[in-house]
């Protein structure tokens, strides 16, 4: 009981003092924030599939563009309101996440990381391709009298950081449920060894496939909000460095833990942030940190903390 | 017809690029994402050699030709023995190291060399209008006025892609050399039981790896520029040549650059040029998820 | 076993001075923003203008992002050594975008909130300008875009982007299409990038043609990050008069190239956008072909032989030779058909802020109320592309463009449109639109 109790505390904690931080931050910060949570989101989604399943996938900017695209496109020629909106967005990305999973679940390891990475750069390309409707790489605006979500304006500062606080908890809440239950202990599982796992009578495949929905839902969600919250929607954000994004958020933060994305997407975006003021290499720095990372700390921030002193984390 | 002449200059070159991620491939068992950032280190090198050694332009280019590929090889090795050697080259934890190698590469040669693509002079280059193309024309009235042509340095490029890859399978089928990786290849644990150091193995495969792409981007650059961004695109177009000629097939990856890359122009014949490029995506995701073992290979991945 | 404590051991070691080493870098951020906060918290009027440079120094706008800031920087240069504006010097505050539309909005943010710049200026590439300005708008930040797009004026942004240094693609394209009716032909074949930058060309030029009589034979799209292009030539028809072509991105001296290899001696009349060339040397080898060819530019690279006062004052503050290149490097060949925006904005700024009587980030509405007044900007020093029309109502300015004819390896310009010919219905009324 005190283990759950310890958990559930440390994790509401951390959604409590996010909330207070809502009053205490200075402007720049305060959107930051907002910011961050809402890619946090997206980096809980793909820790889904490689922190705790252990598939690494080189194309989840196709299901965080199909977030933003199925919101987008729905208010911009659908006329929808936001709320529709963000659930056509994020059911786009369940239809996709389901069958990209139902084709890339046939392989494993390096063909699996292709073949995600192929998928979505056809998906970058289709977003291109009907130029028409989406304004291909230019992308669109998507106005701030179109994001008023029940009389909610969410363009304005403190609506906004409400609402990627929403996703942010509902997002972590989920995924910390999902692990503790069976479910997400066969998925640890199948990450440990999936072929003892099978032995044992588990569908793994159902399993997998579970996760990978799970996990392309959740981004898609981030990706529907982040356009609401931001006014925009843009190819870009379906290119393969988006698909990279996540990756190197949970690697940092610590794959397979429940905190690695929050604290992962924190860290980077102020690296970057702050590294731009003295020089421009925000590559450099991002191509260092990863080689650093799998190299010296391929368990990342938490990770590192939960080998070292903290075995109790999620 | 002038698709095909292109084609041919296209599959030349990707086949070097594709035969070098091919080989790191299938005896190391990794895949190099920074593989496109060794071509495109190549090819600035040639422009850096090419404006520093005055005098004919074939005589800077023939320098280059040399130079290039070892320095990058020699670069490859060190990031070899200083990274991959430690991840014991897993294969996944290898993909993310190398993703992060690609962003330092490509950062570094932004800041020393710049944003702009800049062009190598052919050391030859003698535009050739093709006298077959006349053959099918009724009178000299519809005479085509502009179109078939190519220039002496394209065939060039052909041909000495041909020599090169040539080269490559005699060392692999007839030197020490070929013999020790072949092995290591087949049999990692073998091979090292057998007194193969393997360590030393690997770092020169992805040393010879690397190497080739840069060889294949001194040849295209003078058709090309050397710009810090142009290592995506052989990145991609080789990773689907290797995919389809079957993960470490060396013949396989040869047919596969062929029939790629004079496909590649008569594809976007019938289709829109984005049209055919998410078709040719998808197809090479289609083919790994029910033909993993490639369309020529034999093995499984 | 003994093996595995002793690694225990030594990984616990290593933990102390690595939580050690976090915490002080944690500190060590903590204290480098702290100051920042507190510096930018409290402006006064004596303090500098602040303008937020918002600026592709990485991606692939890098080779034009070096050019807009060595312009930016001659502007702000004459501008301080004339006494800064109202009284105040300016400051150019620098952020690199990544020519990327998320980070270019997360910029925009900073210079609103961390910097307290008062305006955001200088963006070129059409998606980070449409990822960022809805920011802007939000924060109030009065953003002044460089960027020839049809964004501001098709009314997609909002009442706190402007476009007032350079005129936008409709316009361009527009004006072009009666020259190339007259003079070179009336059967076209368009190539041009397959992405929004290439459709508002492809839209936009063949309405303009046919308005003229004119056609459009065949539309060839090329793939973004495309690198070989002689596969596409086939398709140009036989019949084609004249073969216009805009690209853009690093591969675009392959692609001029590869047309000339294509077309050999013998080719139709072709006109260009000096995109496919910007920032690339037109003796480079392989484009003798260009001689005789057309080509619009925004502002004539090569000084012309009745060169204004004006243009040489500024050709000579930013460091760039007759030929269009640097003096210090002549292989270093300039954006000059572009680049003059960020020149002539950076005036439109200083005026409208004089207009406004602006004194801080309150006055923002009034600079912008005072520079959708503007109307008119006579051909000066702070216009050495030419004479420009501002509509106050969709942000956008309207200007002159040139028509270059290539005559022994240099562009001489051969025709210069009236405003008039870039003129089109307003989409947008901003003034409509509160603060």
């Amino acid at each position: 009981m005190s283990g759950a109790g310890r958990i559930w505390g440390l994790h509401l904690g951390l959604i409590a003092v996010l909330f207070a931080l809502q009053f205490l931050l200075p402007a720049y910060h305060h959107g930051n924030l907002a910011r961050i949570m809402v890619l946090a989101s997206y980096a809980v989604g793909y820790n889904i599939l490689f922190g705790y399943t252990g598939l690494l996938s080189l194309g989840h900017a196709l299901f965080f563009a199909a977030g933003m695209y199925g919101m987008g496109l729905g208010i911009q020629h659908g006329g929808l309101s936001p709320a529709p909106a963000l659930v056509l967005g994020i059911g786009a990305g369940a239809v996709v996440s389901l069958a990209l999973g139902l084709l890339a679940l046939r392989t494993s390891g390096v063909a699996f990381m292709i073949v995600t990475l192929m998928f979505a750069q056809a998906g970058y390309l289709t977003i291109l391709y009907f130029g028409e409707y989406t304004r291909g790489d230019e992308g669109f605006v998507i106005q701030s009298a179109q994001r008023v979500l029940w009389g909610i304006d969410l363009s304005e500062p403190s609506n906004r950081y409400f609402a990627a606080l929403v996703l942010f908890a509902a997002c972590l809440l989920l995924s910390l449920w999902l692990i503790r239950r069976p479910f997400g202990r066969t998925l640890i599982a199948i990450r440990e060894n999936e072929e003892r796992v099978r032995m044992l009578g588990y569908d793994t495949q159902a399993h997998k496939l579970g996760a990978m929905v799970i996990s392309g839902t959740i981004s898609a969600a981030a990706g529907a909000f982040y356009g609401l919250l931001f006014g925009y929607a843009g190819a870009s954000f379906g290119a393969v460095p988006h698909s990279i994004l996540p990756l190197l958020y949970v690697l940092l933060g610590g794959a397979g833990t429940i905190l690695g994305p929050f604290m992962g997407a924190l860290f980077m975006f102020y690296l970057i942030d702050l590294s731009s003021g003295v020089t421009t290499a925000h590559m450099l720095i991002a191509g260092v940190a990863l080689v650093l990372l799998t190299l010296f700390a391929p368990q990342g921030i938490m990770g590192e903390l939960r080998r070292r002193a903290f075995g109790w984390l999620p | 017809m002038l698709a095909t002449l292109e084609g041919s200059v296209t599959a030349a070159v990707l086949a070097l690029t594709a035969v070098g991620l091919s080989l790191v491939f299938g005896v190391m068992r990794v895949v190099n994402i920074a593989h496109g950032e060794f071509f495109m280190l190549g090819a600035v090198i040639a422009y850096v050699l090419t404006r520093a050694i005055s005098g004919h332009p074939a005589v800077g280019f023939a320098v280059a030709l040399v130079v290039a590929p070892v320095l990058v090889g020699v670069l490859a090795v060190v990031a070899d023995m200083t990274i991959l050697k430690r991840l014991d080259y897993d294969p996944e934890r290898t993909i993310v190291a190398t993703i992060g190698l690609l962003y330092i590469i490509q950062q570094l040669t932004l800041m020393s060399y710049g944003p702009d693509a800049r062009p190598v002079e052919a050391p030859f280059n003698t535009r050739l209008a093709l006298p077959w193309f006349e053959w099918g024309e009724n009178g000299l009235a519809m005479y085509w006025p502009w179109g078939l042509s190519t220039t002496s340095y394209k065939l060039a490029v052909i041909g000495a892609a041909v020599v090169l890859l040539c080269g490559i399978w005699a060392m692999m089928a007839r030197t020490r050399i070929g013999l020790v990786m072949r092995a290591t290849q087949a049999d990692r644990d073998m091979a090292q039981a057998f007194g193969i150091p393997v360590e030393k193995v690997y770092a020169m495969v992805f040393g010879i790896g690397a190497g080739l792409a840069a060889m294949a981007a001194v040849l295209i650059v003078p058709i090309q520029q050397a710009h810090y961004l142009m290592g995506a695109d052989p990145l991609l177009l080789s990773f689907i040549v290797v995919i389809i000629g079957g993960l470490g097939s060396l013949p396989g990856t040869v047919v596969a650059a062929i029939l790629i890359g004079l496909s590649d122009g008569i594809i976007s014949v019938f289709f829109s040029p984005t049209l055919a490029k998410i078709l040719a995506t998808l197809l090479v995701g289609l083919v790994l998820v029910f033909r993993p073992q490639g369309l020529f290979g034999t093995r499984g991945v | 076993m003994s093996d595995k404590s002793n690694s225990k051991m030594k990984s616990q070691v290593s933990s102390t001075t690595r939580r050690g080493a976090l915490k002080t870098l944690a500190l060590g951020a903590g204290a480098a923003s702290l100051p920042m906060w507190a510096r930018y918290a409290q402006a006064s009027t004596s303090e500098p203008i602040k303008i937020g440079f918002q600026v592709h120094r990485t991606g692939i706008g890098a080779a034009y992002g070096r050019w807009y800031g060595r312009t930016t920087e001659a502007a702000v240069k004459l501008i301080n050594e004339g006494g800064g504006i109202n009284g105040r010097m300016v400051e150019i505050v620098a952020e690199d975008d990544g020519t990327d539309p998320k980070r270019g909005a997360e910029v925009v943010e900073k210079f609103a909130n961390q910097h307290g710049c008062d305006v955001g200026f200088g963006t070129l590439f059409s998606h980070v300008v449409i990822g960022s300005s809805p920011r802007a708008g939000e924060l109030k930040l009065p953003y002044f875009v460089v960027s020839e797009g049809h964004h501001v004026a098709s009314g997609m942004l909002n009442r706190y982007t402007l476009q007032p240094g350079i005129t936008d693609v409709k316009s361009q394209v527009q004006a072009m299409a009666p020259f190339v009716a007259e003079n070179l032909g009336k059967k076209v074949t368009m190539i041009f990038p397959d992405f929004a930058f290439g459709h508002d060309h492809r839209d936009f030029f063949t309405a303009a043609i046919e308005a003229q009589g004119g056609e459009v034979l065949e539309h060839i799209a090329i793939p973004p990050a495309e690198t070989s292009f002689t596969k596409y030539f086939p398709k140009i028809p036989r019949e084609t008069e004249v073969l216009y072509h805009v690209m853009v991105g690093p591969a675009v001296l392959t692609f001029v190239k590869e047309l000339g290899e294509f077309f050999g001696p013998s080719r139709p009349e072709i006109f260009g956008f000096i995109d496919s060339l910007e920032a690339v040397d037109i003796a480079s080898p392989g484009l003798e072909y260009l001689e005789g060819t057309y080509f619009w530019e925004g502002n004539p690279r090569n000084a012309q032989e009745d060169q204004s006062a004006h243009d040489k004052f500024y050709r000579e503050a930013v460091g760039v030779d007759a030929r269009g290149a640097s003096v210090n490097d002549p292989s270093d060949v300039s954006t000059y058909a572009h680049m003059f925006g960020c020149w002539e904005t950076m005036h439109v700024i200083k005026a409208g802020m004089e207009a406004a009587n602006y004194q801080g980030i309150g006055d923002r509405a009034a600079l912008i109320e005072a520079v959708e007044a503007m109307g008119e900007m006579p051909e000066s020093q702070a216009h050495p592309q030419g004479a420009k029309l501002f509509n106050g109502k969709t942000h956008q300015v309207f200007g002159h463009q040139y028509i270059s004819k290539v005559e022994d390896g240099a562009l001489k310009v051969v025709h210069k449109t009236s405003i008039e010919d870039g003129m089109y219905p307003d989409e947008v009324d901003y003034t409509t639109q509160g603060f």
